[in-house]
């Protein structure tokens, strides 16, 4: 049965298209048949981030009002036959999308793919209410900082009142996503810890995303983490974290960024 | 050594006042979350009708509604500065 995820944060910047990309794809790697939806109408960035910014012909607006069929503004991923991108529009305003537009498309998605991601615009407003609507299962992104889990927090709030799911008394499964972690800068104090996060948004941890340059590596070259540099740290985060959401048991480690000769002994060490 | 340490590394430690700021911070927004706009209402008017007499800290203004199966209460919790009543008799 589909399964309908939701990417969410309420704060921007803290990596949620970074990670429906790397997400997405690493679901598509391990043979599941994935689209990863786009609804920051206005602001799309999910095709840059997997490289199909040049491949935009129709797009999540163009469905809702009828324009285009769905299967002519569905991108294939060129890597991964698995992967399939329903971008948002770059010139419409956010009050183009219509509840029940993203209801029928959502439905419709539902018997094509076995994972729907749906990449939440930044706020609290229409788009990320829409983004969330009909969520089986949310992600909350979070850095380990006051303003993003003060949003999370929100957000969290939101999925719990806001969805279908909680309008019909049932539960949108959440997970917490950690990203930019620095565990060195944790270890000295001076972050909040995993532990200090997820006593205060209380969900479940659904993976730990190291600071690391191979996620701006990869957004530069359009290509998700996952694919970029599979054996990177944060590629492993991100695959262990998708392997938890398929329902296998993946201990959780604290990904450690692989720099010099020490810090690459310890590392090992860590990892 | 341990107190030396522990000097050295927390001088930069600031991830503890973070962790109290927010779970401060949180527990009040959550009470205010799902709260019926009413009570965001009475608030305001309370605030005002008491802010006419009494110099008031509108922080210390506290409007809650606790929902019982047969009756609900409303609590109204305000805390007023010492002497208030000073400046009570001064003013009429």
């Amino acid at each position: 049965m589909a399964k309908v995820l939701v990417v969410t944060s309420g704060k921007g910047g803290v990596g949620k298209t970074t990670s429906t990309a790397a997400l997405g794809a690493a679901l598509a790697q391990l043979g599941e048949k994935v689209v990863v939806v786009d609804f920051d109408v206005g602001l799309r960035n999910l095709d840059l981030v997997l490289g199909a910014e040049r491949r935009v012909v129709f797009d999540l607006i163009n469905v809702v009002q009828g324009v285009a069929k769905l299967s002519q503004a569905l991108i294939r991923d060129k890597r991964l036959e698995n992967l399939w991108l329903l971008p948002a529009s770059q010139t419409r305003d956010k009050d183009a999308l219509t509840e029940e537009g993203v209801r029928s498309i959502i439905a419709d998605l539902r018997t094509k793919f076995d994972w729907i991601l749906c990449d939440s615009p930044a706020g609290i407003e229409r788009g990320a209410t829409l983004a969330m609507r009909y969520a089986d299962e949310a992600v909350i992104v979070t850095n380990p900082e006051v303003s993003s889990v003060r949003d999370s927090d929100r957000i969290i709030g939101m999925l719990d009142s806001k969805t279908v799911k909680a309008e019909k008394g049932e539960r949108v499964e959440k997970h917490v996503l950690i990203t930019r972690y620095d565990s060195a800068r944790a270890a000295r104090g001076e972050m909040l810890s995993i532990e200090d996060i997820l006593e205060i948004l209380a969900i479940p941890l659904l993976g730990i995303i190291p600071e690391s340059q191979d996620v701006l590596r990869a957004s530069n070259v359009g290509s998700p983490v996952t694919l970029n540099n599979a054996a990177s740290a944060p590629a492993r985060a991100y695959i262990d974290a998708v392997r938890r959401l398929m329902g296998e048991t993946v201990t959780m480690m604290v990904p450690v960024e692989r720099k010099g000769l020490m810090n690459r002994l310890l590392g090992r060490r860590a990892a | 050594m341990i107190n030396l340490l522990r000097l050295i590394s927390g001088r930069n430690a600031s991830a503890p006042v973070a962790r109290e700021r927010l779970q401060i911070l949180l527990a009040h927004e959550r009470g205010l979350r799902g709260q019926p706009e009413l009570l965001e209402l009475l608030r305001a008017e309370i605030l005002a009708a008491v802010s006419r007499h009494v110099v008031l800290d509108p922080e210390k203004v506290v409007v809650r509604m606790e929902r019982g199966k047969q009756v609900s209460t409303l609590e109204v919790d305000i805390e007023v500065p010492n002497g208030f009543e000073r400046s009570l008799a001064a003013a009429s």
